[in-house]
């Protein structure tokens, strides 16, 4: 009964996204005819569409559609952008009108250009270099975008879960509710992931890290793949910032033994020690990094391929293509939930090796 | 790579970090303190539990092995009690048994005297009989005899001799 509620839940949401992805190629369609790329095919409207899929957004826009009168509608709420340029600039994004407009504020001009805020005059031209980039001035960007907004609210949802899931707890032995479901993930953590990696005596200050980090990532993915869309992981910063963690943590955790081991690599002759020494400085820096690749390749190339198929609908307009485009995404989607958990499974599993290492003490050798 | 720099955005990084860590310390605070505490809690008292357990089950064990001691000493001193009992029971049954044979023996030894006595007695008295019975007939046979005198001369010779050779 369980399994038919869940294929019947899946079914739908795959057919959100292809009503959802349908409706916004039409209107992306429309946006680009009113601009100069009126001769665009079909294929590289699609891959433009995926690349703005990826891309992180100054509005927190969930679909757009185009009216009968052919004007553009957005479905969704601008959000803050906050500038540092000389001063501190908040100011709503709704004043780009999604691109379209330049936004003035205090006598700056801020034109919304490749999805990024350039600083420009009041005509709002771009000046490029040679290789076609931009040359304007780009103000320091710490906006709200849809991205932000999203981790917030994931954060904001596990707060409550995790706190919810303590509070039952309080008082009895066993959760309740959703602790229920959740010990398990918590406790194979602790007991397959953190224990065996970084040792009995040691992981209990890693705990809260790697618990965090694998329900972030674990429900930032899953929620990447509903209709919704939007993909937070697959966002170099933010695997850049979870992997500048699990570094930190391992450079200051680690103790006498692992710098040792870095720097005067033990048991082999001096000359070796002087070679491995650079070597192994490179590596704890190559570890970190491995991660922050790994989890962003993986989620990226996941989106992309889902994508492309889903948009392989309107490339065969035909009756064979749609149902084998729906079957492909449908199988694809079930391959991309596991490949949410496994990426989550990942990051924690080798950041707790990683600490693993730093803690480790060698009395072998 | 070049792709990657520049997509990377600063103010995502920027927030993530923040928000990141904001989260780590107040999840640590509010749910993965208490939550591991009661998971170690509640194992500890499982385990706990488990090893009293076997404690009881092998005080539980101690308790049936004294028990089956106890037993077996008790019907070891019962077969000792037992066996010294029979072995007073035939040592008083012969104890008796010699006693009476004995009494029997004594009584019929003295009955032997007394009848030894009494037949003594018996022949004594017979014999004084015998002899006054002998006197008196021998008066009476004298008498006739002696009626007259040589006779009479003869006769205690005679005896005269008798009594000699006896």
């Amino acid at each position: 009964m369980h399994r038919i509620n869940l294929i019947k839940i899946l079914t739908l949401l795959l057919l959100a996204v292809t009503i959802s992805a349908n409706a916004q190629h039409d209107a992306s369609k429309e946006a680009h005819g009113e601009s100069s790329h009126k001769e665009k095919d079909i294929k590289t409207e699609i891959k433009e569409y995926i690349a703005h899929h990826l891309l992180d957004s100054y509005d927190f826009s969930l679909f757009s559609y185009t009216t009968d009168a052919g004007k553009k509608k957005y479905f969704g709420a601008p959000l803050p952008v906050i500038l540092w340029d000389n001063g501190l600039k908040v100011f709503s994004s709704s004043k780009f009108n999604h691109g379209k407009t330049l936004a003035e504020v205090d006598g700056n001009y801020y034109k919304l250009y490749h999805n990024k805020i350039y600083k420009t005059d009041t005509e709002g031209t771009i000046n490029y270099d040679e290789e076609h980039h931009a040359t304007n001035v780009k103000p320091l960007d710490f906006s709200i975008t849809k991205n932000v907004v999203f981790i917030l609210f994931v954060a904001i949802l596990m707060f409550f879960v995790f706190t919810r899931m303590a509070k039952s707890y309080k008082g009895n032995l066993m959760p309740k509710g959703v602790g229920r479901l959740l010990e398990p993930v918590v406790l194979y953590i602790r007991d397959d992931i953190a224990i065996p990696n970084i040792g009995k005596k040691h992981y209990r200050k890693y705990m809260s890290y790697l618990l965090t980090v694998f329900f972030f990532v674990w429900i930032i993915n899953l929620l990447g793949l509903t209709p919704l869309g939007v993909n937070v992981t697959n966002n170099i910063a933010v695997t850049f910032a979870l992997a500048l963690i699990t570094y930190l943590l391992t450079t200051f955790t680690g103790n006498k033994n692992y710098w040792k081991h870095i720097f005067w690599m033990p048991g082999v002759p001096w000359p070796m020690k002087i070679i491995l020494a650079p070597i192994e400085l490179l590596g704890t820096f190559i570890k970190p990094f491995s991660l922050m690749i790994r989890l962003y390749a993986n989620i990226t190339a996941g989106h992309i391929v889902l994508m492309s198929i889903i948009g392989l609908m309107f490339i065969f307009k035909s009756w064979i293509g749609s149902p084998l485009s729906f079957g492909l995404a449908f199988i694809l989607a079930l391959l991309e939930l596991l490949v949410a958990t496994l990426q989550a499974y990942i990051f924690t599993m080798l950041s707790a090796l990683y600490f693993g290492m730093a803690v480790e003490e060698h009395d072998d050798h | 790579m070049d792709k990657l720099i520049e997509q990377f955005s600063l103010g995502l990084f920027f927030w993530m970090l923040i928000l990141f860590v904001i989260l780590v310390f107040f999840l640590n605070k509010f749910a993965w303190k208490p939550i591991l505490n009661s998971v170690n809690e509640r194992e500890d008292g499982i385990k706990n539990a488990l090893e009293e357990a076997e404690n009881a089950r092998k005080e539980m064990q101690n308790l049936n092995a004294d028990n089956e001691r106890i037993l077996k000493e008790a019907r070891a001193q019962r077969d000792t009690l037992l066996k010294e009992a029979r072995e007073m029971k035939e040592g008083i049954i012969s104890e008796a048994k010699n006693e009476a044979q004995a009494q029997a023996s004594k009584i019929v030894e003295q009955a032997q005297e007394t009848i030894q006595a009494e037949k003594q007695a018996a022949i004594t008295d017979l014999k004084n009989q015998v002899a006054e019975l002998s006197v008196g007939i021998a008066e009476k046979v004298v008498r006739g005899e002696l009626a007259d005198k040589n006779k009479q001369i003869k006769l205690v010779e005679e005896l005269l001799k008798e009594v000699t050779i006896s």
